[in-house]
């Protein structure tokens, strides 16, 4: 079971050849034989300096994954947003219900009437609506299913 | 669907070895083909052609927005005219601090919000400023619109392939 993150985590200062990695690189990563060497061609730097700044930023939380973004959803099995409108004074222990099934992936709380936010992933359609309904009788709190109709824009283009 | 004709049970083996993130080394390539028992140059091609058919995403680094100082990480939700929806939220998904984009299913009564678009900010002031581009940009074709501050997550573990 994962234990609840605080989302207040501190800002990380970074050098600027740390900022330049992360800007020049979160939208793609040469899929080449040797890409350390390569990004270190485009930068001015060595490959070993890439490396070792990739792997201070991952160690420092900075970045969370390095490598491959999948679509898992083309790959894989059925997956729906869910909400739920939660009690303030049962909070706790229906978030415990809900993070107790394997099939919840990630679990957000919101500031909003429908206050547990959730994203369930099942290997089909008819498993996803047999858990969506198990967790609303579970927890005997009222559920959205909004499963994606049209996906506009995936992806992350903050800069460092 | 470009995938459908990729070999499906080595695409899978490909996501399994890779869905934590690829080794930092000189060839990680080589060293994943090496676990797969298939050559280097097959790994690369294949992936480049998982990319073509949007399986991957993109290969890159993946930044925690909170470490990078983006603190306020906003649901917005709109209720959009169903006639409109496709275009409008193509449109809105351009926008550069937009991560993600959507159009979902009213639950009418209790849910009438067909467009979701997570934004991203430093500071209040600025998700106040994306939010309100957005609503600029849907005009009229906007009836209403919430937002869903995060206030605690309860859970994350990600989207993982089950072999």
């Amino acid at each position: 079971m994962s234990k609840p993150a605080r989302l207040q985590q501190q800002k990380i200062t970074l050098t600027a050849f740390e900022k330049q990695l992360i800007n020049a690189y979160q939208g793609g990563f040469p899929l080449v034989p040797e890409p350390f060497s390569l990004v270190a061609q485009e930068l001015g730097v060595t490959s070993e300096r890439v490396q070792q700044t990739l792997t201070a930023l991952l160690e420092k939380g900075v970045l969370t994954r390095f490598g491959p973004l999948y679509n898992i959803e083309k790959a894989d099995g059925a997956f729906s947003l869910c909400a739920l409108k939660v009690p303030e004074a049962r909070y706790d222990e229906v978030a415990e219900q809900v993070n107790n099934y394997s099939e919840v992936a990630h679990n957000y709380q919101r500031d909003h009437e429908w206050n547990m936010w959730f994203v369930l992933a099942t290997e089909d359609q008819q498993k996803l609506l047999r858990v969506f309904e198990e967790i609303m009788e579970v927890t005997d709190c009222p559920g959205l299913n909004l499963p994606k109709q049209t996906e506009f824009f995936v992806g992350l283009r903050l800069e460092a | 669907m470009t995938e459908l004709k990729l070999d499906q049970a080595l695409i899978k083996k490909v996501i399994s070895a890779t869905q934590n993130g690829l080794p930092i080394c000189e060839r990680p390539y080589q060293r994943i083909a090496e676990q797969l028992g298939i050559g280097e140059d097959e790994l690369i091609e294949l992936m480049q052609k998982m990319l073509s058919a949007g399986l991957i995403r993109r290969v890159g680094l993946v930044p925690n927005h909170y470490a990078l100082g983006y603190r306020f990480n906003l649901m917005t939700v709109w209720d959009v005219a169903d006639q409109s929806i496709l275009a409008l939220g193509e449109k809105v998904g351009q926008l550069d601090f937009v991560s993600h984009c959507y159009q979902r299913p009213r639950q009418e009564p209790d849910w009438h919000y067909n467009l979701f678009a997570m934004v991203h900010g430093r500071d209040e002031q600025e998700v106040e400023q994306q939010v309100a581009q957005i609503k600029q940009l849907l005009g009229d074709a906007c009836r209403a619109m919430t937002q869903l501050n995060s206030l605690k997550i309860l859970k994350k573990t990600g989207l993982r392939i089950r072999s």
